[in-house]
């Protein structure tokens, strides 16, 4: 069947009941959503499609024939780091990482709902996910400056006017 | 790949680079020739004294650092490199490193007990700094100058005219295979550029990108992915399986039974992963009760036969008031809980095993698994790659020996597996239960002059070094026994760890009773027995502070003469604001302190807790730390470590016990072992670093723990005005003691 992941089509060879996750992991060689509980407990394997956060571990592909999926390696490279990445990475918002990719999931479908999220909204789009290091209050912060990012960057000239 | 799988010779490789034997075992040859005993050398250079032990330069002018610690989400790598960068004067973006690998690197054991910087991190400060000496010798020589005329910068030894020598061009055969000596010219803490900054950590880019930065990323060329079925309960056995569904089960490629261990490997891993269920629906076990009653496990643990130590008995004449307290706190079993299942991949091939795995030590695991397939130790190879954190002793060391068993039924194919998460939650070995009795008296002064405390417990490692640790070989068919556990001896101890008071108290007695029978699989878990001894401590500070009459900071105070001690909890209490903290009806402060393992990092917490009277939440608000680590070499990491440590401490306390019936664990998930989600996190978490450049590193990772644990305590204590004894200090206790 057919999968759009990250604004590319893929023909995947894989039984139709087969989670999401390992789809991404192992045919298309996509490290970044993680297997955590298979339960959808944990959130380590979360992804978005159609703009909706999602548990990859449960979700299987005949589910999301035609949707379009995005994991954290659609929102820029290491070269390239996107606003959320370049985010987490300002912040050091991670120690051993592994709930990471999902965390920068669940905000990204946060954020394009909701660009400027409280404090307390974020708290509770965050809740389907653990983290055991730990991190938390640096996620947090990761997340709102990820939201100052992206507004300066969508907003009006770039937000580059005040450089003229 | 190329960089996992390099093998030490390819990194020796190159042009006119040094291509030197490496050399573990000099000293005890040095010893056994009888050469005089020299002064011991710093960290882990005694036992790998060779400087090309440690770091190596190429003729092209590439540095390769060495360690034999890994990374665990620690930040150790990003540490290393900056001690490394920094006294060898060489860029730090252009070193490479190599971390825990049997085939290259120093055996430097576990990665463990905060121990990383102050072993490893000393070595490397050393070697880093001999070698740049040597260099600029070099340099002299060859330009037949003083070397006092001579800097270096950006890896090369510059002249006073201007003329650079690169760090490659100065090496020849053997540059760096010298042994150290035990003094170093390190560099003055006033010109660091890199020891004492927050650099960005190396491995963090990787990780937000969904580059390959985890065992589980590995994807070897021919690989099939596995799964184990475990038994259903401690000691159950295989009364009977027909694996001929499994084996028929799309892409099936073997089905593996050997005694009581059971797994399958198939071509893709949703297909493995079905197969699994068929095998684990399919066998039927003969289980045994065999745990102890979990609803008086306190009871059970002190009533286990103990072997008992007397770790402190100080005695002095002194008069004793009428003032005196009893106390007795009780720890259940914990788990790491990580979030990843642990995972490992295994390669048999031409008979050799090599194993990826996110081991704490690859030698000591590497030693196990020789042992479980009966090789030779040379004969297979364990390298670390990163896994999930896992804060401990989890399963990581298991699923490497299941990933080596199944290997070797599947000859020249590599074999992933993963465990699922009832098998990580139900089969990792568990942060021991524990009971403490502290008992005191105070004298007319309101100091105390009596101080009598036990300590109850397992074991704190089980970890292996022999096969009788693995899972899998417990399981075999021809099975090995678990080792007889041993008691990790003071001063850093196991379940007696941080059971000895810094406070100067004039009578002092304390007992380790060391319980040798274990119901319950457990291990080290971050910070060991100090947890828990530090929650009673602390606790009974604060219950002591109340009999005097005193406030419990300055209380704290009076008992010590530790000067490092007292400023860093002066330091945590005026950045908390303590002495101005206004009191609120249901709201708390609560104060902690210790210094971890009384050896390695200082660390004073407040926290201020808000308790909801009808539901018996508890809301942390702020939570201020301070913390001495030493000369702080990446003062982020610290702070990073430390928050990550209060928040989990915060979740252990306030939350997290194992559940169990008289036959099978019954916390297997999330939903039945809960942990701190977002909605319960402290409103702000501070940490102070006190930096002490040039003085030794002391171990950070596991100091926040116990004082966490307290402050949280003490907090919530402050707030209901009743005392919590027994962990976790859960909403229903809350509820009942203060009862609507």
């Amino acid at each position: 069947m057919k999968l759009k992941v990250n604004g590319r089509e893929h023909e995947v060879d894989a039984d139709p009941d087969t989670p999401l996750l390992y789809v991404l992991r192992n045919d298309l060689a996509l490290n970044a959503a993680k297997f955590g509980c298979g339960l959808g407990q944990c959130g380590a394997c979360t992804v978005i499609a159609d703009g909706e956060a999602i548990f990859s571990c449960l979700t299987p592909l005949l589910a999301l024939e035609g949707k379009a999926i995005t994991t954290v390696e659609g929102l820029g490279s290491v070269e390239n780091p996107g606003p959320l990445q370049r985010a987490f990475i300002d912040e050091q918002a991670a120690q051993c990482g592994y709930c990471i990719a999902g965390m920068m999931m669940r905000a990204e479908a946060l954020l394009r709902k909701n660009p400027q999220p409280a404090d307390a909204e974020i708290r509770a789009a965050l809740m389907p996910n653990l983290c055991r290091c730990g991190t938390h209050m640096r996620i947090l912060r990761a997340v709102r400056r990820a939201a100052d990012l992206m507004r300066t960057a969508s907003a009006p000239e770039g937000g580059k006017r005040s450089e003229r | 790949m190329n960089d996992i799988r390099m093998s030490r010779r390819s990194v020796l490789a190159g042009t006119g680079a040094l291509i030197v034997s490496f050399a573990p075992l000099a000293r005890a040859f040095a010893e056994e020739a009888g050469q005089p005993a020299k002064p011991p050398l710093p960290g882990s250079l005694k036992d790998y004294p060779f400087l090309d032990s440690w770091i190596r330069i190429d003729a092209d002018g590439t540095i390769t650092i060495f360690t034999g610690k890994a990374e665990l989400g620690q930040g150790i790598k990003t540490a290393l490199l900056q001690v490394a960068a920094e006294q060898l004067d060489a860029p730090f973006a252009s070193l490479k490193l190599v971390s825990a690998d049997t085939s290259l690197t120093a055996n430097e054991g576990y990665t463990a007990g905060s121990h990383s910087m102050q072993d490893s991190g000393t070595a490397l400060l050393h070697v880093a700094a001999q070698a740049r000496a040597l260099l600029i010798a070099e340099a002299a020589r060859r330009l037949r100058v003083p070397e006092t005329e001579l800097k270096t910068q950006d890896a090369a030894v510059i002249a006073n005219d201007g003329l650079a020598l690169r760090y490659g061009e100065l090496v020849a055969d053997h540059f760096l295979h010298v042994q150290a000596a035990p003094q170093s010219r390190l560099k003055s803490p006033d010109g660091f550029k890199l020891m004492g900054k927050p650099v960005p950590r190396v491995d963090i880019p990787a990780k937000v990108t969904g580059g390959a930065a985890y065992v589980q990323d590995l994807r070897l060329p021919g690989m099939v992915h596995a799964r184990v079925v475990r038994p259903p309960s401690y000691g159950a056995t295989l009364a009977s399986i027909d694996t001929t569904p499994a084996e028929k089960s799309p892409g099936v490629v073997k089905v593996v039974r050997d005694g009581n261990f059971l797994a399958v490997a198939a071509e893709r891993e949703f297909q493995a992963i079905k197969a699994m269920r068929i095998l684990e629906a399919a066998a039927q076990w003969a289980e045994k009760p065999s745990l102890p009653k979990s609803t008086d496990l306190p009871a059970a643990i002190v009533a286990l036969a103990s072997e008992d130590t007397k770790i402190l008995d100080r005695r002095q004449p002194i008069s004793v008031s009428s003032r005196q307290l009893e106390s007795t706190y009780t720890r259940p079993y914990q788990a790491h809980g990580s979030i990843g299942p642990s995972c490992a991949v295994a390669h048999w091939n031409e008979g050799t095993m090599t194993v990826w795995t996110h081991t704490q030590g690859v030698y000591p695991d590497r030693a196990a698994i020789a042992q479980m397939l009966r090789l030779p130790p040379d004969k297979v190879r364990c390298i670390h790659v990163e896994g999930s954190g896992c804060y401990g002793h989890n399963g990581a060391d298991d699923a490497a020996a299941d990933a080596a068993l199944i290997a070797r039924a599947v000859p020249g194919r590599p074999v992933r597996v993963q465990w699922m998460r009832e098998q990580e939650h139900g089969w990792e070995p568990f942060g021991p239960a524990m009971v403490t009795r502290a008992l005191a008296a105070l004298d007319d002064e309101g100091k105390i002059a009596v101080w009598d405390y036990a300590v109850w417990s397992n074991t704190h490692s089980t970890r292996p070094g022999e096969a009788g640790s693995l899972l899998a070989a417990q399981h075999m068919a021809e099975s090995f026994p678990v080792p007889a556990p041993k008691p990790i001896p003071q001063p850093e101890g196991g379940g007696d760890r941080n059971a000895i008071p810094l406070y100067q108290i004039p009578n002092a007695r304390v007992i380790h009773h060391f319980l040798p029978a274990m119901p319950v699989r457990v291990s080290a878990l971050r910070s060991l027995g100090a947890y828990m001894n530090v929650f009673s401590i602390e606790s009974f500070m604060d219950e002591l502070a109340s009999l005097a009459g005193a406030d419990p900071v300055e209380f704290r105070l009076r008992h010590l003469d530790d000067e490092r001690a007292k400023e860093t909890i002066t330091t945590a209490a005026e950045r908390f604001g303590w002495s101005s903290f206004k009191e609120r009806p249901g709201h708390g402060r609560g104060f902690a302190f210790a210094r971890y393992k009384n050896l390695a990092a200082y660390c004073a917490i407040a926290a201020e807790a808000k308790v909801e009277r009808e539901s018996g939440r508890v809301r942390l608000l702020r939570v201020v730390a301070a913390v001495d680590s030493g000369g702080a070499v990446n003062p982020d990491g610290i702070i990073n470590q430390v928050e990550g440590g209060i928040i989990q401490s915060a979740s252990w306390t306030l939350y997290e016990s194992v559940s169990f019936n008289d036959t099978r664990i019954t916390s297997i998930d999330w939903s039945t072992y809960p942990v701190m989600r977002f909605a319960a996190l402290p409103e702000s978490v501070t940490v102070h670093v006190i930096d002490r450049p040039g003085q030794p590193f002391l171990g950070t990772g596991e100091t926040a723990q116990g004082p966490a644990a307290a402050a949280i305590a003490n907090a919530i204590a402050d707030a209901t005005g009743k005392r919590f004894h027994d962990l976790p200090i859960s909403r229903q206790r809350i509820k009942a003691a203060i009862g609507v």
